[in-house]
């Protein structure tokens, strides 16, 4: 393995969803995960984020095995946004802060809460009710979250599903620009073919990985 | 029934009571509510428990001695234990019974002891006339306390797996992860007997309280002792729940922070 490997699987199983040989996926890089419903794209985004483990086979983080890594000290460094958004009741604030105080850390002052939400493009204020967001307001709430945390990777599970094609550029574009200035890895599961042309560094088509293998 | 040897009601006014059974079953049937059969099995139930713990306490009285006591809260104990794993609705995992039967025991027990020793004080230490009735009481309201969260805490971690699952993504811990479900449900538990204090010699006297005034027990003597008992439920169930809802939530994680919505 070289050194600008991230991620590296080996010969994955789970139950009857995942049978991979073999992924290698870079550091620096965005990553576009792509592949039917089923394929088990998000089964795979929560194996390395350890919300799942494999059957049998390995999966190494920065050459180290996951199952050498603790848990929730690998989550802090490989953030995972699920495909629901998560949304707390309370304010937009209230909301942005969850992120810090769920790991422990000291928030952020509220300038630089304002301009996360303002990168993501919602248009709200800190103190307005997160009860009665939108499903893409929510979305963007829950991107401008782990935008505000620091992370080696994002783990994106259908981030801007609920966007018009032209806001989920502009949103990506921005949570892509910030998070490489914080030199964070992007590994995203898209069904958007735009996204994945503007976006993605490399492609992995679970689909195709796994075609010729019988489980 | 045969208990009119032991209480002083005639027996035939005793089973005139029955008659608001009577008006309970013809209410269902009026308005078509399928709840007679549980209401005949209640009240036969009833009746036949307390006919029996009538007899049972008498011979208690008689024949008082530390081994009798001891095997009249086991079998209490372990009666609400297993009323907790009937009430929850659905089959329990392993680990769940475990820290049910773990947080009933320490939690009442500790509270039963404090109240036996420093509030009330009586001697001999096991004298059934004092210990049976009060643990009844703190086993009683701390197994209901346990069978509500219980309840929550399934309910919780069933509906809201997304979000417990979103901030175990994040990196929280599951601890933080479940927080404010375990509150909820900590909460849930506790607010019926803190409802209870609030309505109390206003709105009803209390089965105990009533229980003594009848008996010819001044009502000052009968309401001293209604305070310290209702303060010691309010400490048993405070405990043991707060025992149980700790040690329950980490049975529905793996050692490598993996939440298992059914349990371990």
């Amino acid at each position: 393995m070289n050194r600008l490997s991230l991620f590296a699987i080996r010969n994955l199983r789970y139950k009857d969803i995942l049978n991979v040989p073999y992924i290698e996926i870079k550091a620096g890089k965005v990553t576009c995960i792509m592949g039917e419903s089923g394929a088990g794209k998000s089964t795979l985004l929560k194996m390395m984020n350890k919300m799942l483990s494999p059957d049998t086979g390995e999966i190494y983080y920065k050459d180290t095995s996951l199952e050498d890594i603790d848990s929730i000290q690998l989550r802090r460094k490989v953030i995972m946004l699920s495909q629901t958004p998560l949304i707390f009741p309370g304010t937009i604030k209230e909301n942005l802060h969850m992120g810090f105080k769920l790991t422990k850390k000291d928030p952020v002052e509220d300038m630089a809460l304002e301009q996360a939400i303002h990168k993501m493009q919602l248009e709200k204020e800190l103190n307005d009710d997160s009860g009665n967001l939108s499903g893409g307001e929510r979305q963007r709430l829950a991107l401008a979250r782990v935008l505000l945390m620091e992370t080696e990777v994002y783990l994106l599970d259908e981030p801007t599903s609920a966007l018009d094609e032209e806001t989920e550029l502009n949103v990506l574009d921005n949570f892509i620009t910030e998070a490489k200035k914080k030199q964070a890895s992007i590994i995203m599961i898209t069904h958007s073919k735009k996204a994945i042309d503007h976006f993605g560094e490399e492609i992995i088509d679970l689909l195709e990985l796994q075609e010729n293998v019988k489980f | 029934m045969e208990n009119s040897g032991i209480i002083d009601i005639e027996l035939w006014r005793l089973i005139s009571a029955y008659v608001f059974v009577l008006l309970l079953i013809f209410i269902f049937r009026m308005r078509g509510i399928a709840r007679e059969k549980k209401l005949m099995i209640a009240t036969f139930r009833m009746t036949l428990q307390l006919a029996i713990a009538g007899y049972v306490l008498t011979y208690l009285f008689e024949f008082s001695n530390p081994a009798l006591t001891l095997v009249v809260i086991i079998i209490m104990e372990s009666f609400a234990i297993h009323t907790i794993f009937k009430q929850a609705g659905i089959p329990l995992p392993g680990s769940l019974k475990k820290t049910i039967a773990i947080s009933m025991i320490t939690g009442t027990m500790f509270c039963l002891l404090f109240f036996n020793f420093v509030v009330i004080n009586f001697e001999p230490w096991y004298d059934p006339r004092y210990f049976i009735p009060i643990a009844g009481m703190i086993i009683g309201n701390s197994m209901t306390g346990i069978t509500l969260s219980v309840k929550e805490l399934l309910q919780a971690f069933k509906t809201q797996r997304d979000m417990i699952e979103g901030a175990l993504m994040l990196g929280a811990d599951p601890k933080a992860a479940v927080k404010p479900y375990v509150n909820h449900a900590f909460d849930s538990a506790i607010l019926p007997t803190i409802n209870n204090m609030l309505g109390m010699g206003i709105i009803f006297l209390p089965g105990m309280m009533t229980g003594q005034i009848l008996s010819g027990v001044s009502p000052l003597l009968a309401i001293e002792y209604q305070i310290v008992i209702l303060l010691g439920i309010l400490g048993s169930v405070g405990l043991s729940v707060i025992i149980f809802i700790l040690l329950a939530y980490k049975t529905f994680f793996n050692k490598d922070a993996q939440f298992l919505p059914e349990g371990n």
